[in-house]
């Protein structure tokens, strides 16, 4: 039986970290459906292994670890080294040697770089409000009207 | 090596666009020719899937590092399975001109 990765970690935060299921799709960088229907398949496999006495193996599955990050003090980019095997020495667009791990900053450089100019908007009431950066418009619902947030550009271009 | 810079327009004094996959231009720079191509964004305009879109693109023209403002969800975990570099350079008043003079030295 092998449970992915995912699946662990859903459980860790869930059940062990005693997380609810919106702060730990928050932490898992999810939708939270998308959480629960992992959550779901987490637990029939761990009730099969369990009842049927199978052996559970932690592996495989669809993960990305948002995780080595650099930052350069010198031009302060944000960098990261897609080739695992060799250390990073020099900023990739300065050549500074000036750099530091952010894994650790990680958190508030989430938070305050998420804005960019572009803006969400409702497609049925026209409700607006600015788009944050990685995190689609349509996953995004109106607290309106709970429509599906659209990029305002778009709707302009459809209308047209 | 390529690198591919967002950009949001198509000369070498237009600024650094701080989105990716919605940008207006991408530049294409050769760092070892010192060629320059600028490619406009035909999904600066798209619904959804921008972001995977221009990846695409950009993989075609076999880059492999990407300079933008921010990088998407969806992109980082596509990027990194393509083994190309992002680099986030938040300074959006910078010239594609600044950039490449950089990426020079």
């Amino acid at each position: 039986m092998f449970l992915h990765l995912e699946e662990y970690e859903v459980i860790r935060l869930c059940d062990f970290e005693h997380m609810n299921h919106h702060e730990a799709s928050k932490a898992m960088d999810i939708s939270r459906p998308t959480l629960t229907r992992i959550y779901g398949k987490a637990r029939a496999k761990i009730a099969d292994a369990l009842v049927t006495g199978k052996q559970i193996i932690i592996e495989g599955g669809k993960v990305y670890f948002d995780s080595d990050w650099y930052r350069c003090r010198n031009c302060n980019s944000y960098f990261n080294q897609p080739d695992k095997g060799s250390a990073v020495i020099s900023c990739p667009l300065c050549r500074s040697k000036e750099i530091e791990n952010c894994d650790a900053m990680n958190e508030d450089m989430a938070e305050s770089h998420r804005q960019c100019s572009d803006i969400c908007v409702c497609p049925e009431c026209g409700y607006e409000r600015p788009h944050e950066a990685a995190h689609p418009c349509k996953d995004q619902v109106c607290p309106v009207c709970n429509a599906r947030l659209m990029r305002k550009n778009n709707l302009l271009a459809k209308d047209l | 090596m390529k690198v591919a810079i967002t950009s949001t327009g198509n000369t070498l004094d237009s600024k650094v666009d701080q989105r990716f996959g919605r940008c207006a231009w991408f530049v294409i720079y050769d760092t070892e020719t010192g060629g320059i191509e600028f490619l406009p964004n035909p999904n600066r305009d798209a619904e959804e899937g921008a972001g995977p879109a221009s990846v695409q693109l950009v993989a075609s023209r076999e880059v492999q590092k990407i300079i933008s403002g921010e990088f998407g969800v969806k992109i980082k975990s596509l990027l990194d399975s393509l083994k190309i570099q992002m680099v986030m350079y938040k300074e959006p008043e910078k010239t594609i001109q600044s950039v490449i003079d950089m990426l020079k030295n």
